[in-house]
């Protein structure tokens, strides 16, 4: 953390968005997390991926549990809507704010203790109702409040900071995304933004449940040899599968000067995702073969990371709930109380 | 590209860019600091010592150290300007070096003391200006019999002649030429060299000449001769107003030429009795080699400033001028961009006057040098001066100050005066001239605990602050009357304050990186980068800020673990220190660069093959 306020001047070329917006207007206060925390990395990304995608900030709202991660949402999209739940409940109280307001954007915010422990029942619900959010986790395999036990992601066998190896097996939240329906599911990792802020895009575009399982390492108590959520094992472990890059609707298509194959992916609202593939077997959208390269390549210890899995047709749960269009704050009067016609209707068609 | 090489002193002065734009090199972020700790004699000594005359330059001196101050460019990207229309603006480095001279005590005690026995050698100076006093002042103390020569019966040169007393008073003059007379100095007031041979013959180790650039150019169109009477040159003018000769002028003033001169003159004539004061340039308004300040002080007076005006012709009645004539021209540009005024065929314009002033440049003159002595001169009647060491071509021979280049202005005097007394230190011990001590460089860590640093990284949006003025009305009645009234210390601190501390270096050290992108995340200027190495040019195009600024070097890295560099450019950096703040391993590291110039007699810690010359910034009145 820094004492001082980041200075509100900023580089004279700091390019503008289609809002005249410069990312500066994206971020929050200063963070208050350690010096090198990979959550603040995370955060940046964040700042960049809406000020490339020129949101109007009011439309965001950041949804976050308990923990250090769950803290990160105040230092990024300060013009935006938050609500810090309680610890692990994140993704009902995002559930209810979605289906009474379909017109924001939702970002929901949570960590590997928010998400894979005392929420974890939580977690599986949000995805397999395939809310309409971005959901990503900032996951650094141990608990940094208090000062650096294993937490559930932790890898087995990986020693914690004082030497201790741990012995339970951990918890993959890709897999489970997977296994539950989410219809966008990804991994990043905070240390390569160039991977990271095109996920974040395509993710706040898709329709449905947007999964980004985000490597995160925890500088004071995650980081030493032994952990398999530092900087250096990540490096040497992370096998992107692909690399993205989010076209939204109607720009022009810019020809692949690199080799390699690409394959492009209409998202609902015609922006396109186009993936160079770095590996030319990987196909993000047949789930059975993304599960099973995804376990064959944990048993060996990579990190696989990239777009893992995306449903072209994806829906939400407000098709699945047949809910009115218009956010229920916009509904008037007449669309509220429909008069005693349309009750007798209802009676009826109940009798 | 190749890591950088921060152990050379030219990087890091380079990023403290008014030291390095300053022709004496003097440590301007450092005696700010000190300044603004309400430490006013050491910021007066760390100036004195580099720029020997603090109150006289805190007044008058060219500044070539504010547009080149990094508060301008940093400010282009301020939202407050941006929003409000604000032009960016310096530090008021020189204004605040004044209010070091204005608030100190008595530093007498700290200054260096007579030598108590000399050393055998004898040093002649000619004229006594900035130069030969910087000179004088560099070698006295070392033992060195230094005399000066001057045609005026008191010392200062130019700066007492030609500089108004309402710009700088003559106690201000007085008092820093004293410290220097008082080292011992033999000081020959109203003794006029006209003889460089006679000097020659009288067995001095060493001469130096310093004696400015004397003569006023003339402007020979038709009636010039017929009205002369009411026509001056206007340094001659400016000096006979100095010494009182001159206190009274006719009431409508015409003055001729843009520079700084001009700006003296028409001020001057203002307050003897001119009340319709005009300059008239040849230029645009913006063309003009006045400084904008200067400029602003005249038209703040009440003085319009006409310009893209050629004189044809002086009208005259029976030997009494009556006006000016001038043709009407406009700039235009060739395919080389070299301008030419060419006249637009509009009417004539004329000014009624009854005083012209003539303000169109300055030359030297060496009828005194005699030719035959071994000291060359090159087909413009100018000596030929090596400019690293200022000897000319006969060995014992120096020049310095307008004497050497032709009409510059203080602070190169200063620095030639630097220059010429280690050559003369040098020449004296049968040493090589040409060998030259390389600037003592100290880089210190400034970290005084977890995100604690011995200066303040908190970055004001202060706007400059102005230097409050005495009321015209009284300032124009006399013209001894000072019209700056200086800041006060509650100014001077909050422009201080301003000051981004350039000399506190951002140092990265590659080993300790573990590529966590705290410091690019943090820096709000966008200043850091770890991306794939290449060569400067495809480097500074990949950064996440383009670095257009080509005058501004990249600070790169050695290969990180993931095989990328780390790129800094130091354009726009605010020295704000919050990279080192964020960063977890101490990878990042604020430590302050001390550059001094090696004068006479100090010891030099680096040695350098060449140091590069500063960049030539100033140019000289017209």
């Amino acid at each position: 953390m820094t004492y001082l306020a980041k200075p509100k001047i900023h580089h004279p070329s700091l390019p503008v968005n289609a809002l005249g917006f410069t990312r500066r207007d994206y971020e929050g206060p200063v963070s208050t997390l350690c010096a090198g925390c990979g959550h603040d990395s995370i955060s940046a990304a964040i700042i960049q991926a809406f000020f490339d995608l020129a949101v109007p900030p009011h439309r965001v709202a950041k949804l976050s549990g308990i923990g250090c991660s769950s803290k990160t949402p105040t230092y990024f999209l300060g013009q935006s809507h938050g609500f810090n739940t309680v610890h692990g409940r994140m993704p009902s109280v995002l559930t209810g704010a979605n289906l009474a307001n379909r017109g924001l954007l939702y970002l929901g915010v949570s960590g590997d203790g928010d998400s894979a422990s005392i929420g974890l029942g939580q977690f599986a619900h949000v995805m397999r109702r395939n809310v309409d959010m971005t959901y990503i986790v900032e996951n650094n395999g141990v608990y940094g409040l208090t000062k650096g036990q294993f937490s559930a992601t932790a890898d087995k066998g990986s020693r914690s900071k004082r030497g201790a190896a741990n012995d339970d097996e951990p918890i993959d939240l890709v897999m489970m995304a997977l296994t539950l329906g989410a219809s966008f599911v990804a991994r990043g990792f905070s240390g390569d933004k160039e991977q990271l802020v095109p996920l974040i895009k395509a993710a706040v575009q898709h329709k449905g449940a947007a999964l980004i399982d985000v490597v995160s390492p925890c500088v004071a108590f995650n980081n030493h040899s032994g952990s398999t959520k530092s900087y250096d094992y990540v490096r040497e472990h992370n096998e992107a599968v692909n690399r993205l890059d989010y076209m939204p609707e109607r720009a022009p298509i810019v020809t692949e000067q690199a080799p390699g194959e690409t394959r492009d992916v209409v998202l609902h609202d015609g922006g396109l995702l186009r993936l160079k593939c770095l590996d030319p077997d990987y196909d993000p959208r047949n789930k059975v073969a993304a599960m099973a390269y995804l376990e064959s390549h944990r048993a060996r210890g990579i990190v696989v990371t990239g777009l893992l899995y995306v449903a072209e047709d994806a829906s939400d749960l407000h098709d699945a709930q047949e809910t009115v269009d218009a956010p229920l704050n916009q509904l008037s009067d007449a669309e509220l109380v429909p008069g005693a016609a349309a009750l007798e209707g209802v009676n009826a068609s109940l009798r | 590209m190749k890591p950088t090489d921060i152990a050379h002193p030219d990087y890091f002065h380079k990023v403290v860019d008014c030291q390095w734009a300053c022709p004496a090199h003097t440590p301007v972020p450092e005696y700010i600091r000190l300044i603004s700790q309400g430490r006013y004699d050491d910021a007066y000594l760390i100036n004195w010592k580099s720029n020997v005359f603090p109150g006289i330059l805190g007044r008058t001196c060219d500044r070539p150290c504010e547009p080149a101050c990094r508060r301008v460019r940093v400010e282009e990207g301020s939202p407050e300007h941006r929003k409000a229309h604000l032009k960016p603006e310096a530090v008021a480095i020189c204004r605040l070096k004044r209010a070091a001279a204005d608030y100190k005590g008595d530093i007498r005690p700290r200054l260096p003391k007579p030598a108590p026995k000399g050393n055998g050698k004898r040093v002649a100076l000619v004229g006594a200006g900035p130069a030969s006093l910087t000179v004088a002042r560099d070698l006295a103390p070392l033992g060195y019999e230094c005399v000066v020569f001057d045609g005026d019966p008191k010392a200062g040169g130019m700066m007492r002649t030609q500089i108004p007393k309402f710009r700088l008073p003559d106690r201000v003059i007085d008092e820093e030429c004293g410290y220097i007379l008082d080292l011992g100095i033999d000081f020959r007031g109203g003794t006029r060299i006209d003889s460089m041979a006679a000097l020659l013959e009288q067995g001095y180790d060493a001469v130096f000449v310093g004696s400015g650039a004397p003569r006023g150019r003339d402007l020979d169109i038709p009636g010039r001769q017929a009205a002369a009477k009411h026509i001056h040159i206007g340094i001659d003018w400016l000096s006979s107003v100095s010494f009182g000769h001159t206190t009274s002028i006719g009431k409508r003033v015409v003055v001729l030429g843009g520079g700084n001169t001009a700006m003296d003159c028409c001020r001057s004539a203002r307050r003897l009795g001119g009340e319709k004061v005009d300059v008239v340039v040849r230029s645009g308004f913006d063309g003009m080699k006045a400084s904008p300040w200067e400029k602003e002080d005249a038209q703040h007076e009440g003085i319009p400033i006409h310009n893209f005006l050629v004189p044809r012709a002086f009208l005259h009645e029976n030997g009494k001028l009556t006006g000016i004539t001038f043709d009407k021209v406009e700039a235009r540009y060739d395919d080389k961009g070299r301008r030419e005024l060419v006249p637009t065929g509009e009417p004539e314009v004329r000014f009624e006057c009854d005083d012209v002033l003539v303000a169109v440049g300055q030359e030297n003159a060496y009828p005194w040098i005699e030719r035959g002595l071994g000291i060359e001169f090159d087909r413009w009647n100018m000596p030929v001066v090596d400019k690293a060491t200022m000897a000319s071509t006969r060995p014992g021979v120096y020049f310095g100050g307008d004497a050497a280049f032709g009409p510059k202005n203080i602070i190169w005097a200063v620095a030639h005066g630097h220059d010429a007394a280690i050559s003369i230190d040098k020449h004296c011990r049968g040493e090589d001239v040409a060998k030259r001590p390389g600037p003592t460089f100290l880089l210190v860590s400034q970290k005084m605990g977890i995100h604690e640093w011995s200066y303040d990284n908190a970055i004001t949006s202060d706007k400059r602050h102005r230097v409050p003025l005495k009321d015209t009305v009284i300032a124009l009645k006399d013209i001894r009357q000072e019209v700056e009234l200086g800041f006060d210390a509650r100014l001077a601190f909050a422009e201080a304050q301003r000051c981004l501390n350039c000399d506190v270096q951002t140092v990265f050290t590659d080993r300790l990186c573990i590529e966590c992108d705290a410091c690019v995340d943090i820096c709000p200027m966008d200043c850091i980068t770890f991306t794939a190495n290449g060569d400067e040019a495809d480097l500074r195009g990949r950064l996440r800020a383009p670095a257009v600024n080509r005058t501004q070097d990249l600070y790169v890295s050695g290969t990180l673990a993931s095989k990328r560099v780390m790129a800094k450019d130091e354009d726009v950096c605010l020295h704000c220190g919050l990279c080192a703040e964020r960063c977890p391993t101490g990878a990042w590291d604020m430590k302050k660069s001390y550059i001094e110039m090696s004068h006479c007699g100090d010891t030099p810690r680096v040695h350098l093959p060449k140091s590069a010359p500063a960049p030539a910034v100033a140019e000289a009145a017209e």
